[in-house]
């Protein structure tokens, strides 16, 4: 299969391009970033993917699959561009697929899509509706590119759509929202507060990313791992340490006193729970995460 | 392992029929830790102060799904502790009760997590099916916090239930055990409610007991297990239909209350009721 995956300089994408090209299957990356060392079998173009040139990729290679992971975040883009790359984009992209012929697209969106809010409940379900955006603003593009991503199933039924919303991950390349949140010795937690934290090992990430692809997934998925575990558990096993900040003062203290930042909306995500049910995505590809919580928080500990 | 650890506690955590992984959490949350630490006092509380006697622990299934309907007795949850306590220390079959609860207290720093750790979670429909799914015991008061707030007048009379535990029984295929809890209107008889306090606090209501503090007196306590009602169909029923198997379940509960109050030789009763099954046992 000839397979396009976009923003493919990250993290997890690169390892899905890996797992790719190592089941036989030719790949095509698209970002702004560079990949210097991009390994052989992937073909590499770097321009963005809402630029001309992008279009031109599918154009000119006809790719049979499109792995969507060209997403930016708080952490590295302010508000207007991210709605322009990560909702201008997608829709960019599915409708490249659409005109190119491409067979399978695969969203890789966030299961913080659901939103932390104190009555939600514990594992959300994919019929349930993300509703990130109301409470946390710097999610509500994200929120739209998934809904976005989504709709493609019904404007475009002979497009095969798949839309993942992966828990967070740990992995050696320290990349990830969850990592940048662990990021410092010191950890901020909200006094009197200790969430339910779904985390998977980078490396189950990648290959559920993949399976989707293989398996020509169609519909909404939760994708998640082992069980969830604690906050203060999570910093523990990683070796950090949990410090606890009552909640009025939480937002001051952020990006000080050797505390990583946050926008002030995201202490909801530090008091109350986001976790999914998997088991639709586990029964529609028989996915099985190798590497256990302990496992994989452990593996992420520093010397 | 701490001196405070209760040994029979600790013995039935163990033996409990759910998985906990590396760090001693289930699924959801709940912390084998804290079950220790919270029921040890529990079951000195159980045994020598509230003096519980339980009957009919036999109707509880020994392991897979099952509703625990009980009324609420006390304004102070004692009447939830301890028939959670009476289910854990049952040494035939040791059960943990899961209980719904109060939004305004899962709202709040500190019994948020403590809630959970013990395995009680928000009370929301989804959280009952999702426990009753993963083979939970659910312990529900279908009076809610209309019945916790029941005056010393009104004692031992059962308010309008919710129909919504009948509909998860349904949907979900599990057994009712009518469940009626004996000495919590005596152990904290409430005279009145200060309404502007619970306004205050966002809470559901402030009573005021003649002890004037938070804590039960210390008169015997009974809880009566009857046996199982299974009701049939899948929760898609119409309300009229719900309403008859609720009023079913509040029979069930009213006889098994009358029997309460029956077999004890007072209200204010500070010896253990004995058990004479018990005490027939060698």
């Amino acid at each position: 299969m000839k397979i396009l995956i976009t923003g493919i300089s990250g993290t997890l994408a690169r390892g899905v391009a890996y797992r790719l090209v190592r089941r036989g299957h030719q790949v095509i990356g698209i970002d702004r970033r560079p990949w210097p060392d991009v390994p052989e079998g992937v073909e590499m173009h770097q321009v963005d993917i809402r630029k001309r040139p992008a279009e031109d990729v599918f154009r000119v290679s006809r790719p049979d699959a499109l792995v969507h992971m060209a997403t930016v975040t708080h952490f590295t883009t302010d508000t207007e561009e991210r709605y322009r790359i990560n909702l201008g984009g997608t829709r960019k992209l599915f409708e490249y697929c659409h005109e190119y012929g491409v067979k399978q697209a695969v969203f890789v969106g966030r299961h913080t899509v659901y939103g932390a809010t104190p009555d939600s409940p514990l594992y959300h379900t994919e019929d349930e509706p993300p509703l990130a955006g109301a409470a946390f603003k710097e999610l509500a593009d994200l929120v739209a590119a998934d809904l976005y991503a989504g709709s493609a199933l019904w404007r475009w039924p002979e497009l095969n759509t798949a839309v993942l919303r992966l828990c967070y991950f740990l992995g050696p390349s320290h990349g990830g929202t969850l990592a940048g949140f662990l990021s410092k010795k010191r950890v901020p937690i909200v006094l009197g507060f200790d969430p339910l934290y779904q985390l998977m090992h980078e490396w189950d990430a990648e290959e559920a990313i993949t399976l989707a692809v293989e398996k020509q997934l169609r519909g909404v998925f939760n994708v998640a791992g082992p069980p969830p575990v604690p906050l203060t558990t999570v910093c523990e096993a990683t070796g950090r340490r949990a410090v606890a900040i009552p909640g009025p003062l939480y937002s001051a203290v952020l990006g000080r006193f050797g505390f990583p930042y946050l926008p002030d909306d995201a202490i909801a995500h530090v008091k109350y729970p986001i976790v999914i049910d998997n088991r639709a995505f586990v029964e529609a590809t028989g996915f099985e995460p190798r590497y256990s919580a302990k496992q994989t928080m452990e593996g992420f500990r520093w010397n | 392992m701490s001196f405070l650890d209760d040994p029979q506690v600790r013995r039935n955590v163990d033996r409990l029929p759910i998985e906990f992984d590396d760090y001693g959490f289930d699924r959801f949350g709940l912390s084998k830790k804290s079950l220790l630490r919270v029921y040890s006092p529990m079951a000195y509380i159980y045994r020598h102060y509230l003096k519980v006697t339980a009957f009919g622990l036999e109707n509880v299934p020994p392991e897979g799904r099952g509703l625990i309907i009980a009324n609420h007795s006390g304004g102070l949850g004692a009447d939830a502790a301890m028939i959670l306590t009476s289910l854990l220390l049952n040494d035939e079959a040791p059960r943990l009760g899961q209980g719904m609860a109060e939004y305004f207290l899962t709202r709040s720093p500190f019994f948020r997590p403590g809630l959970r750790k013990l395995g009680h979670l928000t009370g929301i429909p989804e959280h009952g099916e999702q426990l009753l799914n993963d083979e939970r015991l659910l312990m529900v008061f279908p009076e809610g916090a209309r019945g916790a707030g029941k005056l010393y007048k009104d004692r031992y009379k059962l308010v309008r239930f919710g129909t919504g535990f009948m509909r998860l029984a349904l949907k979900t295929g599990t057994p009712i055990i009518p469940t009626a809890f004996i000495g919590g209107e005596e152990s904290f008889p409430q005279l009145f409610h200060i309404k502007w306090l619970a306004k205050l606090v966002n809470g559901p209501f402030v009573p005021v007991a003649p002890q004037l503090i938070f804590f039960p007196l210390p008169v015997a306590c009974q809880v009566y297990y009857g046996p199982p009602m299974q009701f049939e169909g899948d929760g898609s029923e119409s309300d009229q239909v719900i309403k008859q198997y609720v009023q079913e379940v509040r029979q069930a509960m009213e006889r098994l209350i009358s029997t309460g109050l029956d077999a004890r030789p007072r209200s204010f009763m500070f010896e253990r009721m004995p058990d004479p099954e018990k005490e027939a046992r060698p």
